[in-house]
């Protein structure tokens, strides 16, 4: 069983501090959604609206098309995963993945059953009798999804669960958790502020920023089509120019700039915005010798090699003294540049974007 | 120790060291040891102090097991401590809740700081209050009476009624923050996990906080214990003809008797049985000593 999730303009505020703006998104049933953004976002804030310990100040969530208004924590189809998993050390570990079925009067053998069937879900079976303490960091993790599941929640809410793991068991996490989502089936709302992990895992990623959504899309578009400035420089790596719209022609515009003037596509309102900035993904520049054809061209001095294995990324200085980066994949044949050497650096205008700094308000702000 | 020299030098740290042990030497152990020797000699004339009647043996002891009267006030002090225990728990579980988890934080030291200012007058002037508040014709039976819960005014300066109200008026703080840092401790997120389980608040009282403040209860309620059973000025001042505690007993015996060998061994056999007591109750409750240290 699971539910969808819909947030109809939902707001919180804290004094005067406006900390989820006007966010209305609909999140499908057995849908994998994740809440990117930096610290300070609102994404957390938007959690605990979801899980009831917060109100929204203005708006409305329901669960499963139900309205959650005046139903407690207690009362709500949804199971949340502490930042810190909350896990209670008192209890045995079986105890703590049965908490949920005591609370519903289930007797002991058969919530010990429960307990164990679930242990062997999360791959952890026979630690029923272990306390919280004698876990490592990723075995908390999987206790506390099976506490999560055990109450066969509609929404699972996950609070950024992976963050104190170190990086190769977070890797591992991610796949174990997208693999206990499609088995289980039930709606997963997480929150990161890691694209990696939002990326990876999801099937459709809502990027934040100052408490208003700035893009909704599946994981691809996210990175492939930022809608605005922000999310295409929260999500993953890009060379910036600042400059100005010039010629329009279709969907392609001229962009001014101090080093010259490039051909680019133009990104969703970029035109009426106040400020807009041309945006290149440093593996779509490459650094050649001889111009290229309908591609623009900056000319360029190398400043520094870094050689990663599975690429090469090079940073090189523009007329102007910036330094821009370009990654080329290591083929096991391009020749690495050396420092000093002076070369262009090419880019398809297909592979420009010109993006509105952040997409203008559409809420009630702007009237 | 090392830190100790390292901040203050060897000449302070000597100081520092030398009146902690005159404190410790002079002003508990060798008055205790002092008690302790005597209450196995014979209460006797000075001139036969010394003499071959002066001898040890178990006789002080043996008196109190003689004396059925003195054997039943001492169970009523140790059943009336125990339910001024509890009571103090009843009383402090709620409000250290409220003031860790509930209260918000800028209120906090107004309700610690209102909580603290009847500390600073003396405890002779408190218990005197609360022998005019719980007088016959006194303020709280006025108020009953007004807010027509009672109808005849009642007698609370009979059987320990006031001795207890006494003892947990005087005592309730040394629950009350004990229990308050061990709530205090209790991440938050355990409170909420367990509600967002689906627990009503009873249970998560019940399965997650209460077994966090364990030590904190334990510790409290060890205090409070030993304070109320060792106390002598409320129960001299709010205490009924029908109400004696076992610390007046000791208290006649040394100053009224003027027999500080008896004396003293009754307040050991006080000291004794009310260890034990707390050991078998903390075994009950499977708290361990260590716990309430930390």
């Amino acid at each position: 069983m699971s539910a969808g999730v819909d947030l109809d303009s939902v707001s919180a505020n804290f004094g005067s501090f406006r900390a989820v703006d006007c966010v209305t998104i609909h999140i499908r049933p057995g849908e994998f959604f994740s809440f990117l953004g930096p610290s300070g976002c609102g994404k957390t804030t938007i959690l605990r609206m979801i899980s009831g310990f917060i109100n929204p100040s203005e708006g409305k969530i329901s669960i499963g098309g139900q309205d959650m208004r005046g139903i407690r924590p207690n009362q709500r189809p949804t199971a949340l995963i502490f930042q810190n998993l909350a896990l209670f050390p008192l209890m045995p570990v079986w105890e703590n993945i049965a908490f949920g079925l005591e609370v519903r009067g289930v007797d002991r053998k058969e919530r010990r059953a429960k307990a164990e069937e679930l242990l062997r879900l999360v791959d952890l079976p026979g630690a029923g009798e272990k306390s919280i303490a004698q876990l490592s960091g990723g075995q908390k993790q999987r206790v506390a999804i099976a506490r999560a599941l055990a109450v066969e929640p509609q929404v699972m809410l996950l609070d950024e669960p992976l963050s104190a793991l170190d990086l190769k068991l977070r890797q591992h996490m991610r796949a174990e958790l997208r693999a206990i989502q499609k088995r289980t089936n039930v709606t997963f709302v997480y929150i990161t502020h890691d694209q990696g992990e939002a990326l990876a895992m999801s099937d459709r990623v809502g990027v934040m920023s100052h408490g208003k959504l700035q893009q909704v899309a599946v994981p691809q578009e996210i990175y492939n089509s930022p809608a605005n400035g922000f999310v295409a420089s929260f999500v993953g790596e890009n060379n910036i120019f600042s400059g100005r719209i010039g010629s329009v022609s279709g969907n392609a515009a001229q962009f001014e700039t101090t080093i010259g003037t490039f051909k680019a596509m133009v990104g969703p309102n970029a035109e009426r915005a106040a400020s807009a900035k041309l945006y290149v993904r440093p593996e779509h520049a490459r650094l050649v010798s001889q111009r290229i054809n309908g591609e623009n061209a900056i000319p360029v001095e190398v400043a520094d090699v870094a050689f990663e294995g599975n690429f090469i990324s090079i940073q090189a200085r523009d007329p102007g003294g910036r330094i821009l980066v370009s990654e080329a994949r290591n083929d096991g044949q391009a020749s690495v540049p050396s420092r000093g050497e002076k070369l262009l650096m090419v880019f398809d205008p297909q592979r420009a974007v010109i993006l509105a700094d952040e997409t203008p308000m559409l809420s009630a702000a702007s009237g | 120790m090392n830190d100790l020299v390292r901040r203050y030098g060897l000449s302070l740290t000597a100081v520092f060291i030398a009146v902690t042990a005159f404190w410790l030497l002079a002003l508990v152990i060798l008055p205790d040891l002092y008690l302790f020797e005597n209450s196995f000699r014979p209460y006797l004339p000075i001139v036969e102090v010394g003499g071959p009647k002066d001898f040890y043996s178990f006789d002080n002891y043996l008196t109190f097991f003689r004396s059925p009267i003195h054997i039943e006030i001492f169970i009523l002090t140790i059943v009336y401590s125990s339910v001024v225990t509890v009571l103090c728990f009843v009383i402090a579980y709620p409000l250290a809740y409220y003031l860790a988890k509930v209260a918000r934080s800028n209120v906090v030291p107004t309700l610690f700081l209102l909580l603290l200012i009847p500390l600073w007058v003396s405890e002779v002037l408190r218990a005197f209050a609360w022998f005019i508040i719980l007088a016959l014709k006194g303020p709280l039976n006025f108020m009953l009476m007004g807010i027509g819960i009672i109808d005849q005014p009642i007698r609370w300066m009979t059987g320990f009624r006031s001795v207890v109200i006494g003892l947990v008026y005087t005592y309730v703080l040394f629950m009350l923050f004990p229990v308050y840092n061990a709530i205090q401790s209790l991440d938050t997120n355990q409170i909420e996990a367990a509600e967002d389980l689906g627990s009503p608040w009873w249970r998560t009282h019940w399965r997650v906080i209460l077994p966090h403040a364990k030590p904190g209860i334990a510790s409290g309620a060890v205090m409070v214990f030993m304070l109320s059973a060792g106390s002598i000025l409320v129960p001299t001042l709010l205490a009924s003809t029908n109400s004696r505690w076992f610390t007046e007993i000791i208290q006649q015996w040394m100053f009224e008797a003027q027999d500080w060998n008896t004396g003293s061994a009754y307040a050991f056999l006080l000291l004794l049985i009310c260890t034990i007591f707390i050991s078998i109750v903390m075994r009950l409750f499977r708290v361990k000593l260590s716990d309430i240290a930390k």
